[in-house]
């Protein structure tokens, strides 16, 4: 069994009271509750305060760059399938720099799990708005505030037909903690979505304001309905529900290239070839 | 005996299966081989050609003159009736063509009519074809059996034996038919292989243990994605059409990262957007291969055409500064070589490693008795399994005399493997302060510099060893430098050719520059506009060159063509 110090990594560099620390701790206990070892699993991150997490939690980490954590991700799954790896990634980051890829790990349905560290708001460039903000939020570079409708990840990962899509809340750390677990558990490419107040820059989507309005999704709720997923992920304003919105075991990719069936990528031999025999095609 | 045919035609027509076939019948009955193709961006009409030249020698370029023009549309002939040798003919089928032509040099016949009489279709009037151009050439049909019957055996016994009664067919009509016909062929050596740059490319990837290839097709680089892709169940290879360059370069970083050894390709706007991705091979010291197959720019330019534009992007690609290597190969079998050895350096000292070529070398079919593959670089310098469990302690990015800290493989043993695009520490870990960032960079940069440095083999040297004339060329004008140099031999000249662009090779196994300096005309050699080459060289020894031979038409050079302007050149030393 390992202990929570376990995971202790460098000292974290983010603001007091920032949504990162909840989603941190919440993730430091299902890795116990998981009994991954550190070495065990690697996170891909990119650019932004939620790239930084990986040094704040001991593990494997290839801190990439702003937007291509999934491709990353996608050639370390393929070299080694056999280890569990997580992406951990903000909304600019997953949601506007990288989307392309976002919409092909939905397709690939490669099985690693994306922590979306979603603030609505850019933190590591002091407050612009981003894809998530919220239509009017102002700042220095949207003078008359942002034009553009705000982005919805989890009608999109509906309508991908993402083979696992949640959202959780950093403010609720028990939640979020099953959520990562159950995520973490599902084969197939998941993505959860995390509310995490800004302290800094978002003054509107604060704590209280994301309190107000989340609420689990009622146990009765069948996340395997697709109709019936796509109106909940509909939900974002007055109410917003947070849990497993939607879920559709499909085969995943890893288990679709022959070369991998045997084992992973990494562990088969010989590394080279034999010469021999390579050129009579060529005659 | 040195013979050039020349298929022309329509895109859809078939010009690339008849030139495919015929090198094929020619190398298997033990000639030398060269062909190139010229092709338009279009999958119907257009004119494409395919030129192949036979020789019982060794032959390594494209030459004008054309023994054997085989027009299956008009526009052949409009373009390249002018380049018949004195005994050159023309083969066509006036039906096809809709017209006939009286001239000596041309040789009617129905290839369509004999075709569907053999019991086949219109299609396989390139089968005659292909038949009556062994007809001409007086060459035994028994080869061009052999080859028909592997090439078509999963078609089935049918199509099989409609294409040998057509071959059989156009080759005894036009050996009664083609009384003009004059080639002779000598008796040849034993049976050629024939292998296409991208494809020796690929095949140096596969035998230096390349395990994932992610790539998205782009022009001339999708060939050597589609040999990696064809090898991938048999050598065991993942290879990933990605959603978009930059995720094929982050895709082969991460499986690198993973342990194993991967690559990407693209051509020039492919690798603009990979150059990020480059830079952060370069900063996570991820070994990456990387292939560059030019086309002439800028933007989309001309896709299926060729230049040698692209050597300082190449160089100065990826922000920030880091170490790299850049090879050119100027043959098939150089680029086999050179990727082997792109694989090796990537990975030896944990950095990026370009593989620059273009649509020439790309699209190329080069002859050879046989390849010497048992020189190839076959290290593993990976960190695996005991070797890594067994350390006591364990830092990516531990700071070494050499500057080459341990390669480990996430999820292998107890240690951590950590690394980041930002700067970082020893473990790995985002470091902001002033001499850790000093550490890192002589660590990352200047100490692995000179030990790369000194891994690079000198320039190529013919001809002369005091030569009043140097000819100096990189990339895939090697061939074409040869024979121009040759042909020009009564002359006292030689050829430089690199092919181990950078870091630029130092003058210790040869000297280069006293060479140049001692010779009354120096001739640098590119297929682009500005002189890229002559660029770097002139930065990295402050040699200037005399005169410069630039073309950027985007069509390559043939023998006649460059040892003219050599020789116009030459004629005011």
């Amino acid at each position: 069994m390992h202990t929570l110090e376990e995971y202790e990594g460098r000292t974290p560099a983010w603001c007091p009271g920032c949504g990162n620390f909840g989603i941190r701790k919440a993730f430091q206990q299902a890795m116990v509750e998981l009994d991954l070892a550190p070495h065990q699993f690697t996170i891909v991150s990119g650019i932004g305060q939620s790239g930084k997490f990986p040094h704040y939690v001991r593990c494997n980490t290839f801190n990439g760059l702003h937007g291509r954590s999934l491709p990353v991700a996608t050639g370390l799954k393929l070299a080694n399938h056999a280890m569990p790896v997580f992406v951990f990634c903000g909304d600019g980051d997953c949601y506007g720099e990288g989307g392309n890829h976002l919409l092909n790990a939905m397709r690939r349905n490669i099985n690693v799990t994306l922590f979306v560290h979603d603030n609505q708001i850019y933190g590591l460039t002091k407050g612009q708005a981003s894809p998530t903000s919220m239509e009017g939020t102002a700042s220095k570079t949207q003078p008359f505030g942002a034009l553009a409708q705000p982005f919805n990840p989890m009608v999109l990962a509906v309508a991908m037909d993402c083979s696992f899509v949640a959202r959780g809340f950093a403010g609720d750390i028990d939640h979020l903690k099953e959520l990562m677990k159950e995520a973490i558990k599902h084969q197939g490419f998941s993505l959860v979505d995390i509310l995490q107040p800004c302290v800094t820059f978002n003054r509107v989507n604060t704590y209280d304001w994301y309190r107000k309005r989340c609420y689990p999704v009622e146990t009765a709720y069948d996340p395997n309905d697709r109709v019936e997923a796509f109106k909940k992920a509909l939900e974002f304003g007055e109410r917003i529900p947070l849990g497993v919105l939607y879920q559709h075991q499909r085969p995943i990719f890893e288990e679709k290239v022959p070369v991998l069936r045997e084992k992973p990528l990494v562990r088969q031999e010989p590394l080279f070839p034999r010469v021999a025999g390579m050129l009579n095609e060529f005659y | 005996m040195d013979y050039t045919v020349k298929i022309g035609g329509e895109a859809g027509q078939g010009v690339d299966t008849v030139g495919t076939v015929l090198s094929k019948i020619f190398t298997r009955a033990g000639y030398f081989v060269f062909s190139h193709q010229d092709y338009e961006s279009r999958i119907r009409g257009g004119h494409n050609f395919i030129q192949i030249r036979l020789s019982d020698r060794p032959v390594t370029a494209s030459r004008d003159p054309v023994d054997i023009l085989v027009a299956l549309d008009r526009q052949s002939i409009t373009d390249h009736e002018k380049e018949l040798s004195d005994s050159g003919m023309v083969v066509y089928d006036a039906a096809a063509l809709k017209e006939k032509f009286e001239r000596p040099a041309f040789l009617n016949l129905p290839f369509t009519e004999i075709a569907v009489k053999q019991g086949g279709s219109k299609i396989m009037s390139n089968t005659v074809a292909t038949g009556a151009v062994l007809g001409m050439l007086g060459m035994d049909p028994a080869i061009a059996r052999e080859v028909i019957k592997d090439e078509l055996k999963q078609k089935g016994e049918q199509v099989v034996k409609a294409n040998l009664d057509s071959i059989e067919a156009g080759h005894a009509l036009a050996g009664r038919e083609c009384l003009r016909c004059s080639f002779t062929l000598p008796a040849a050596g034993q049976k050629k292989m024939l292998i296409t740059g991208n494809e020796a490319i690929g095949l140096g990837a596969v035998l230096s243990g390349c395990k994932f290839y992610s790539g998205y097709p782009m022009t001339p680089s999708t060939g050597t994605f589609n040999f990696v892709a064809g090898k991938a169940l048999e050598c065991g290879i993942v290879v990933e059409q990605a959603e978009d360059e930059i995720a094929a370069i982050n895709m082969a970083i991460g499986a690198s990262f993973g342990g194993i050894r991967s690559m990407t390709a693209s051509s020039g706007g492919g690798f603009s957007l990979m150059v990020e991705g480059l830079s952060l091979a370069a900063m996570t010291e991820t070994p990456l291969v990387i292939g560059l197959a030019q086309r002439p720019g800028p933007a989309t330019g001309l896709p299926t055409r060729t230049e040698q534009g692209e050597l300082l992007f190449a160089l100065y690609a990826g922000h920030g500064e880091f170490p790299r290597v850049i090879f050119a190969p100027g043959t098939a079998e150089q680029a086999v070589h050179l990727t082997s050895k792109a694989f090796d350096l990537a990975e030896k000292y944990q950095i990026p490693a370009i593989l620059l070529t273009d649509q020439y070398l790309a699209d190329t079919s080069w002859s050879y008795d046989s390849l010497n593959l048992e020189t190839l670089h076959t290290v593993d310098y990976r960190l695996r399994g005991d070797a890594f469990r067994g350390l006591r302690t364990y830092k990516r990015h531990a700071l070494t005399g050499n500057g080459v800290s341990p390669l480990g493989i996430p999820g292998d043993g107890q240690h951590l493997i950590v690394t980041d695009s930002d700067e970082h520490d020893e473990e790995g870990h985002i470091v902001e302060d002033a001499e850790t960032r000093r550490r890192m960079v002589d660590k990352r940069l200047l100490k692995k510099m000179p030990l790369i440095k000194a891994e690079i083999e000198p320039p190529t040297l013919h001809g002369s060893d005091r030569p009043e004339v140097v000819v100096v060329g990189w990339g895939s004008t090697y061939g074409v430098m040869k024979e121009a140099v040759e042909r020009l031999a009564p002359r006292n000249i030689a050829m430089l050719h690199f092919s181990e662009i950078y870091p630029f090779p130092n003058t210790q196994k040869l000297d280069y520059l006293a060479l140049l300096r001692g010779a009354k005309k120096t001739i640098c050699v590119e297929q682009n506009a500005m002189g890229k080459f002559a660029t770097l060289v002139r930065s990295e020894t402050g040699y200037s060159f005399g005169s410069h031979i630039l073309k950027y038409d985007g069509r390559p050079f043939t023998v006649e063509s460059l040892s003219g302007e050599i020789d116009a050149h030459v004629g005011r030393v």
